[in-house]
């Protein structure tokens, strides 16, 4: 038994460790991105097109992972792209959980006509389909850093909603929240104090997972064109980039790629990893 | 002088005719322990539950009243009626497992009521609480208030609900199936400790139980119910010398000898069901003319 739990602690660490790695280096690269990229990444230059990376036959010093078929620098354009990318799943998953924890904490602790406005409103949400719907959402408020974060937002809180309800309609039933009541705990209070603590762990898990899927749907809004207007370079549009040059030139399409997955990856994991770690009920 | 004091209290779910309780009157003395007994669904514990205020959303008291220290608790606004309940009565739960947030730490949740009703400042509220835990016989208190409940056994955790029970001097406390979740030897334990704080403190006690060994061992008085309905209120001594509703003698037939563990189990007949049934339906058939006089609780 303590043998068991100390394995799965261990593998718990391991998650936790590679993926937070991954995501402070990529944090940091995004970050420094002027200062430590190789090349300016708008920098085209026509006699530098499509060179391969750095081991192959014909690369040039200078561009690790290859140019693009208009010369720009993949490495550069990978780090630069790191910022939008990072901004959005920071921003657009923090706002995506607050408004959808809120919502489903509150309809799953308050129940009555409150429970029954919200779930309605999450039905009627989860029909729209969701890849459409933030198309047709950006192409009404123009593309842009903020309308990519709005439309993220308004698709994904019932996400939190529809998980979050459900964890606090159970925690709810719980004795400790009659005592509370009984101790003339408010129900407010009582939602805050008693239930919010107890879906956290639940919420961490969601939030992380939030920012993987806000990069994804960057990379989706940018692969068709519907991301940020100006021409600073993001993950999706380096991928719609590569793809027309995928036979000539395969590093313009696969780095950004596994730059994209590992990302993800990892803040899936980290969000499973913490919730080993911190859950004082699985501890 | 009671201290609690229900009167022809009934209940239902909201919106429909399905009747939790009916007509239900009963009372406790101050520092009388008073066992509610009955099979599952009786509606035992929705009396405790009606009395402290937390009743499912989906009941409803049509008429009735639950008079705590000759104030209507049901005539009263809901914060008042908060405050006032908060700050005279307490609950021990069924499930000690599920009935101490698992997220914070026992201290916080013994001085809670302190520090939030009866406005204590903090260091007096967790002397008071070092000080109630001692009571209940735990080892080491001050580690125990820093502990979260996994760290703690069942046992433990039923001894600190009691105690945080107790913390307040409540004058009434519900004891809802308090021991039901423990095991045999525990439960004997946490029973003679809920006796003896009981009896130290002079609160005033409602014990909920389906067990009428239990109720022999801690209460004064008990009100047999079945379906909704108390069939009989009386002092323990006369019940188990000679109870007098057919359906109280069936059910002490029905508890299992210790003495005697190879005795075959006595299921209540048929026909006490049956004669239980029918004073259920005459109860039902005087309903209609308070429900109207009661139309929103």
């Amino acid at each position: 038994m303590a043998d068991a739990r100390g394995r799965v602690r261990h593998r718990a660490g391991a998650r936790l460790w590679l993926s937070g790695l991954w995501l402070g280096a990529l944090g940091l690269a995004a970050l420094l991105a002027p200062w430590i990229s190789p090349q300016d990444p708008l920098a085209q230059d026509l006699f530098l097109g499509r060179l391969p990376p750095f081991w192959m036959q014909g690369s040039e010093p200078g561009f690790y992972l290859g140019t693009d078929s208009l010369g720009r620098d993949v490495l550069s354009r990978i780090l630069h792209g790191g910022r939008v990318a990072l901004i959005v799943a920071l921003v657009a998953g923090t706002l995506t959980c607050v408004v959808g924890a809120s919502l489903g904490l509150m309809a799953g602790f308050l129940r009555g006509w409150v429970d029954v406005a919200i779930s309605r409103l999450i039905d009627i949400w989860m029909a729209f389909p969701p890849v459409l719907f933030s198309i047709l959402l950006i192409a009404v408020l123009g593309p842009g850093l903020f309308s990519i974060i709005l439309a993220i937002v308004v698709i994904d809180w019932t996400r939190f909603a529809r998980v979050v309800r459900a964890e606090a309609m159970a925690q709810g039933a719980m004795d400790y929240v009659a005592s509370a009541r009984v101790a003339g705990r408010g129900r407010v209070s009582t939602m805050v104090v008693e239930i919010l603590p107890n879906v956290l762990p639940t919420i961490v898990v969601l939030f992380t997972l939030e920012m993987g899927i806000s990069v994804i749907v960057e990379a989706i809004l940018s692969f068709v064109n519907l991301s940020i207007a100006t021409d600073d370079p993001t993950w999706g549009g380096m991928i719609a980039e590569g793809r027309t040059s995928i036979h000539q030139a395969w590093w313009v399409i696969v780095f950004p790629l596994i730059t994209l997955f590992l990302t993800v990856l990892s803040f899936s994991q980290l969000g499973e990893g913490l919730k080993d770690r911190f859950d004082p009920v699985l501890r | 002088m009671s201290y609690l004091k229900i009167t022809n209290l009934s209940a239902r779910l909201a919106g429909s005719d399905t009747r939790i309780l009916r007509d239900v009157s009963l009372s406790v003395d101050r520092g009388q322990v008073h066992g509610l007994v009955g099979e599952s669904g009786a509606g035992k514990s929705m009396i405790g539950k009606a009395v402290l205020g937390i009743l499912p959303r989906s009941v409803e008291i049509p008429s009735g009243s639950i008079e705590l220290d000759g104030v209507d608790l049901l005539q009263l606004a809901p914060a008042e009626r908060r405050r006032r309940i908060g700050a005279s009565c307490a609950l021990i739960p069924q499930d000690p497992l599920t009935a101490l947030n698992p997220s914070r730490r026992i201290g916080g949740q013994i001085t809670d009521r302190l520090v939030d009703i009866l406005g204590w400042d903090r260091a007096r509220a967790d002397a008071r609480a070092l000080e109630i835990l001692g009571e209940v016989q735990i080892a080491d208190p001050a580690r125990v208030l820093r502990c979260y409940p996994h760290e703690l056994s069942g046992g433990m955790r039923q001894r600190i609900l009691i105690a945080s029970a107790f913390a307040a001097e409540p004058k009434l406390i519900v004891a809802d199936e308090p021991t039901t979740a423990l095991d045999v030897t525990v439960q004997k334990q946490i029973l003679k400790l809920i006796a003896a704080m009981q009896a130290r403190h002079g609160t005033a006690l409602l014990f909920v139980t389906h067990d009428l060994g239990v109720v022999s061992k801690v209460c004064g008085s008990l009100s047999v119910l079945y379906g909704g309905l108390v069939v009989e209120e009386t002092g323990v001594r006369d019940f188990f010398a000679a109870p007098r509703h057919s359906y109280s003698r069936a059910l002490l037939a029905a508890t299992p000898k210790y003495t005697d563990p190879l005795a075959s189990l006595v299921p209540v007949p048929d026909a006490v069901i049956a004669a239980a049934q029918a004073q259920v339906a005459a109860a039902d058939r005087r309903w209609p003319a308070r429900a109207e006089r009661w139309p929103h609780g």
